[in-house]
């Protein structure tokens, strides 16, 4: 039987705590920039010039549709020799999770705005409003409502999918682990550890986001997804 | 400005066929052990006794409460320390993506056979059938129609996710990628093709689910 | 002869008593119209007697054996008790034939040919024989219950419980799915009928009872509850029906 020994896992704490920094910075860092450029990639689906809304087509059905890992080796490995700059791990896990998610917001951004009634643009219309301003200040407050559980959705498989960054040796909490359980010996103490962290942490956001979404279920929004 | 040579990536055709192969093997598993131990859990999910509620609500909120890539090494790393022998690559990966999809695929079917109106269990009870006659005769058809679009989104994601066992060196595409990349100093071009072959697989899939989606909203 | 005996049958939803203490014998060949205000447990008591709803207390004799609550004892005690659906509940992703015969051959493991010989002799006899390769989506609404009723038929009930078979049709399709019920009550079936067209209980039951507060309100022959009704209850609810002709 074999005898399960923390000790040495949490003697390493200070490791974890620093990894678990740098999960939430690529997440949070990442779910910025891809909520920007979503809610950008979107409005240009939405064109009615072709020149605009197919290219943002060619790129979110890209993105959707090959593996994240491929795309961070890529951004990692490739854009650096092609344009010329030193990437670090941060930057490549930044700029590939963000236009990755930034697709998948698109997506929600588009069916969010599809699912306001005419009715709504007609009457931003009527009282001399711009299309920028009907969309700013009429269609997007009410359309963002109605996106939120699909954003909280999102942000739950971008910080799942952030562990990726492991691979390419930025020191996330996976990576973390993986130095903790070289040095200890101990990797089923130390894996259960972390898997626990990344649990934790993920069911408390997606309670969070659920109290959220039952609280709008009550005041009568209806959601997309 | 670069200069593209896709001849020293067509130069290893046979190693990205290699890959392809560990690529498509390690999805067939994972799409078979995933969708089918889905379905069990999913009917546990949706039953009343709380010992079939319970084990399967657990199961999927923690497989779909932890990222896969940490599954798959937790699989390979920690389990054998467990087991009286080792854990390959292969079943590591597996193990991971398959149990992580059937978490999300357990969802999949409960909701869809939760939205089998109540009547039409009331019509197949009503000529005498027990509760695995009309779950297997009348609504799991009926709740399968509904459920292609995601199962098939699954499979998509099961397919992108296969990338992950590359993590503890399976041999399949993006491994071969690396292979290639390191080799003849192309990255650029080895996971350039690497990419568009997971776009050429993938595309006419997600083309598919958006056709079912349509036929299916035309439909009801 | 009494096939069905009720009594003291009782069943709660939620803290509210829908029905209490409910006595009831039916004897072969009996046709018994249940009427009662919307909401007052007439689908209840129905679907009680075949126990889709769980009794709270009372007990359910058929042919002289009281029912027990064994899965296995109930799917047999539904074979031989056919029930029709407000709603039809056909199975959509299956024939009009397929409706039919799906009680023979998952219930009954009848060989497929076998099965389909019944089946295809009960769509004829509710006038449906055409229809049998149609798909639910591309019948009318009296076809979907004629169907239904076939369905029902095709497991040799010895009752059959109605449960406002026509109230989901529009008025032109009712004349339809009545008559086949009408030819039903010619051949001597045993059933009970919930309903809201007095007229055709008036002229096809053999019993009417009336419930209200969760009982047996008033009960008799049709003349007797219809025409001359002696409680205040029953007279009001008949009053509110009054476009209906006797
Ligand atoms: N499954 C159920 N759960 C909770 N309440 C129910 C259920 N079925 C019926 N009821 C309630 O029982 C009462 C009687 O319903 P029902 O038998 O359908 O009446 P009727 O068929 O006479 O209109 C109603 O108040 C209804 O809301
Ligand atoms: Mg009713």
């Amino acid at each position: 039987m074999y005898r399960w020994d923390f000790t040495p896992v949490l003697a390493n704490a200070d490791l974890l705590a620093a990894g678990l920094v740098n999960t939430l910075k690529i997440t949070g860092t990442s779910l910025a920039c891809g909520l920007v450029l979503g809610l950008a990639l979107a409005l240009l689906r939405l064109s009615k010039h072709r020149w605009a809304s197919w290219p943002a087509g060619f790129v979110i059905e890209v993105f959707r549709t090959t593996p994240p890992l491929v795309q961070l080796f890529w951004f990692f490995f490739a854009l650096p020799l092609i344009v010329g700059i030193e990437m670090t791990p941060f930057m490549a896990a930044v700029v590939t999770f963000s236009i990755q998610s930034a697709a998948f917001f698109a997506e929600v951004f588009r069916a969010g705005i599809v699912s306001i009634e005419r009715g709504q643009w007609d009457g931003a219309r009527a009282i001399g409003m711009t299309h920028a301003q009907a969309l700013r200040r009429i269609v997007l407050p009410q359309a963002v409502k109605r996106m939120i559980p699909a954003f909280m959705e999102r942000t739950i498989e971008l910080m799942k999918t952030t562990t990726l960054v492991a691979t390419i040796a930025y020191a996330d909490l996976l990576y973390a682990a993986n130095e903790i359980s070289q040095k200890t010996f101990r990797p089923l103490e130390t894996f259960t550890v972390v898997a626990l962290i990344y649990f934790v942490v993920i069911t408390a956001f997606s309670l969070v986001a659920r109290r959220l979404e039952r609280r709008m279920a009550i005041s009568g929004e209806s959601t997309v997804h | 400005m670069h200069r593209w040579d896709f001849a020293s990536v067509l130069a290893n055709t046979d190693a990205l066929l290699v890959g392809a192969i560990g690529t498509l093997h390690i999805f067939a598993i994972c799409l078979v052990l995933g969708l089918s131990l889905g379905l069990v859990v999913g009917l546990g999910r949706y039953a009343r006794s709380r010992w079939l509620y319970w084990p399967a609500t657990a199961f999927v909120e923690f497989f779909r409460n932890t990222p896969v890539l940490v599954q798959i090494l937790w699989f390979y790393f920690a389990l054998p320390i467990l087991l009286p022998f080792s854990v390959s690559p292969l079943e590591a990966a597996s193990l991971g993506i398959s149990l992580n999809s059937a978490a999300f695929s357990a969802e999949i079917y409960r909701g869809g056979i939760q939205s089998i109106e109540r009547g039409q269990w009331d019509g197949a009870r009503a000529i005498g059938m027990n509760w695995a006659q009309a779950m297997r005769r009348i609504i799991l058809p009926q709740a399968l129609k509904r459920m292609m679009p995601a199962l098939t989104n699954r499979a998509i994601e099961i397919f992108k996710m296969s990338t992950l066992a590359s993590a503890v060196a399976y041999v399949e595409l993006l491994q071969q990628g690396k292979l290639i990349a390191s080799l003849n100093f192309n990255p650029i071009e080895a996971y350039t093709a690497v990419a568009v072959i997971f776009f050429v697989f993938l595309w006419p899939l997600v083309q598919f689910t958006y056709v079912l989606e349509r036929r299916l909203a035309g439909d009801e | 002869m009494t096939i069905l005996k009720v009594s003291g049958l009782a069943k709660r939803f939620a803290g509210q008593e829908v029905l209490r203490g409910i006595d009831l014998d039916v004897t072969k060949g009996e046709r018994i119209a249940v009427l009662g205000a919307s909401g007052s447990g007439k689908s209840t008591l129905l679907r009680c007697l075949n126990f889709m709803e769980m009794p709270d207390a009372g007990t359910v004799t058929l042919d002289g054996r009281t029912i027990g609550r064994r899965e296995s004892e109930l799917t047999l005690v539904r074979q031989r008790i056919g029930m029709v659906f407000q709603q039809f509940n056909l199975f959509p992703h299956m024939t009009a034939l397929g409706n039919v015969m799906e009680g023979l051959r998952t219930v009954r493991r009848m060989p497929r040919d076998q099965a389909q010989a019944r089946a295809g002799k009960e769509l004829a006899r509710v006038g449906l024989a055409d229809k049998a390769a149609n798909y639910p989506a591309h019948l009318s609404g009296g076809q979907k219950q004629r169907v239904a009723i076939a369905r029902a038929l095709a497991m040799d009930p010895e009752l059959l419980l109605f449960d406002e078979p026509t109230s989901a049709l529009d008025p032109e399709l009712v004349g339809e799915v009545l008559g086949v019920i009408r030819s039903l009550a010619e051949e001597g079936r045993t059933m009970l009928l919930v309903t809201h067209e007095l007229g055709f209980a008036y002229h096809v039951a053999t019993r009417v009872i009336f419930l209200a507060d969760g009982t047996i309100h008033e009960q008799g022959t049709p003349d007797e509850v219809l025409k001359h009704p002696k409680k205040e209850r029953t007279q009001s609810f008949l009053a509110r029906h009054k476009e209906f002709s006797l």
